[in-house]
């Protein structure tokens, strides 16, 4: 079965078209696109009413791209919460249309979850497998900071997130006070790799470090605005030359890296997790990738690191997700709503071994 | 009047008492630096609108939503990544701006100054004034029961 995944929670207009839950046959997003005459050659950053724009060259451009018409669809997956209203409506109501346009199944699909099913994208076998259970996800993007556990039977639910800034956010925010640009998880990340990461002690948020007991009840959870803080403190009034900038920003990497790999490593232990899987745009950060390698292998555990290309916002994890909702029944209406917020239940996943 | 901050816990209870103060229909427009205490402050408003799930940060998500326990929106704003008024007409800013049964708060506002609502907005500038400390500049008569809270 053939699945048209459409997302349109963010900034991104995208879709994908993906066979049987894991095979891509292809994954557009609209700022990857090349741009026609009439666009004037900028996307704005966030905008709804670009999604109306874009949402139907997207949508073809995908279906030409998997060398298919509406017509070889089976069902219509589409994102409906968490996001901003006003975009995930036109990725709706767009889908609604279609799926109603071709009699064909419309299922809704949770962003955050569709997340995690993007590191097993090219990898079903994983899934399958009882013995990759308990799974530990680590969330990680602009938007989300969170530890997710799944068990076999596919109840899944967050231990942990964050209480302030996503840790994406935390690198954006430090490449504007170090003056590096937008977006800045990739400039941090580049230019961290010259620098000496022990050359700031930044703290390290809800991990006790900084002599401050955690509560029980903040074991998994994160926080980043102290770090943002502490950074804009240390840099304050200096004029920093390259290898100072680079000790800066790699320093600051590290607290934030490090906290994530500690948090989601302490969950692994704690719930005998054998396998952990990192997702989410932040997952591309090659020190977060080295440090995440490094403590599996100690722990004995194993890392499924999502392919970068399906870190970032992408339509192939709502189709692909979308497939095993089919799968099972599990579809939707034509009265199924959006909803702007992350719903903490995470419910029984489709996807899992049991 | 100016208030001082002398700690992000101080923020928090700032925006608590704050939101006493706030009925359906405002705007808060809250200024300030990266790091100023913007989020503590919204913390706190939503906190005092009887909200207790985590506030987190909307940078990314430009707007996050909250249900009070009275039945009405808390609608925590962020307009960081927007670049202009143009930008923030885009993804439909007027629903949230101008919700009858929503209290608002705008972080970044400057970016979006032609678009608050004239007559429902109140002003909030925050400067750091320490690592943390923080000056809260706000309108008299708000400041005046803001301070009486401080005590």
């Amino acid at each position: 079965m053939i699945v048209l995944g459409i997302e349109s929670s963010c900034d991104e207009t995208a879709a994908a078209v993906v066979r049987n839950g894991h095979d891509v046959l292809s994954n557009v997003i609209s700022s990857q696109m090349a741009l026609h005459a009439g666009y004037g050659g900028v996307i704005p950053e966030l905008a709804a009413r670009e999604h109306l724009r874009n949402i139907s060259p997207v949508v073809q451009e995908a279906l030409a791209a998997a060398q298919l018409t509406i017509a070889d669809i089976s069902a219509i997956a589409v994102t409906s919460s968490p996001g901003l209203i006003p975009a995930l409506l036109v990725g709706n109501a767009y889908a609604k249309g279609l799926a109603a346009a071709q009699g064909i199944p419309l299922i809704g699909i949770n962003h955050f979850l569709a997340h995690i099913y993007g590191s097993f994208l090219g990898q079903p076998e994983i899934l399958a497998d009882r013995s990759s259970y308990p799974i530990l996800a680590l969330v990680v993007s602009g938007g989300h900071t969170a530890i997710v556990l799944i068990e076999a039977d596919g109840s899944a639910r967050i231990l942990g997130s964050t209480l302030d800034d996503a840790a994406g956010e935390a690198l954006d925010k430090a490449a504007k006070i170090l003056g590096l640009g937008y977006p800045g998880g990739p400039v941090i990340d580049r230019i961290a790799k010259t620098g000496n990461p022990q050359a700031y002690a930044f703290p390290r948020g809800l991990t006790g470090a900084g002599g401050k007991a955690v509560k029980p009840e903040h074991r998994y959870d994160f926080s980043f605005s102290g770090v943002k803080t502490a950074l804009l403190y240390a840099v304050k009034d200096k004029t920093l030359d390259e290898a100072g900038m680079a000790d800066a920003v790699a320093s600051y990497q590290e607290a934030v890296m490090e906290v994530l790999v500690s948090k989601a490593m302490t969950a692994a232990s704690d719930f005998a997790a054998p396998l952990i899987c990192c997702c989410g745009g932040v997952a591309c950060n090659s020190r977060l990738r080295a440090l995440m390698t490094k403590e599996t292998a100690r722990l004995g555990r194993r890392l499924l690191a999502a392919p970068p290309k399906f870190c970032t916002d992408n339509a192939a994890m709502v189709a692909g997700l979308g497939w095993h909702y089919l799968r099972k029944g599990l579809v939707d209406d034509l009265a199924m709503g959006v909803e702007a917020r992350l719903n903490r239940s995470l419910g029984v996943l489709p996807f899992a071994s049991g | 009047m100016q208030i001082r901050s002398h700690s992000e816990e101080e923020t928090l209870n700032l925006g608590k008492a704050l939101a006493e103060l706030l009925c359906p229909g405002m705007v808060v427009a809250l200024y300030g630096d990266l790091g100023a205490g913007k989020t503590a402050l919204s913390r706190g408003v939503a906190r005092g609108l009887g909200i207790a799930e985590p506030v987190t940060s909307p940078t990314f998500t430009v707007v996050q939503e909250y249900r009070t326990p009275g039945g009405i929106w808390f609608y925590h704003l962020d307009m960081y990544r927007i670049t202009d008024e143009q930008a923030a007409l885009a993804f439909g800013i007027e629903e949230y701006l101008f919700a009858d049964n929503a209290i608002a708060v705008v972080e970044w506002p400057e970016r979006i100054g032609g678009l608050l609502p004239p007559g429902a907005v109140l002003n909030i500038t925050m400067t750091h004034a320490g690592e943390n400390q923080r000056w809260l500049e706000l309108p008299d008569d708000i400041g005046a029961h803001l301070a009486t809270s401080q005590r």
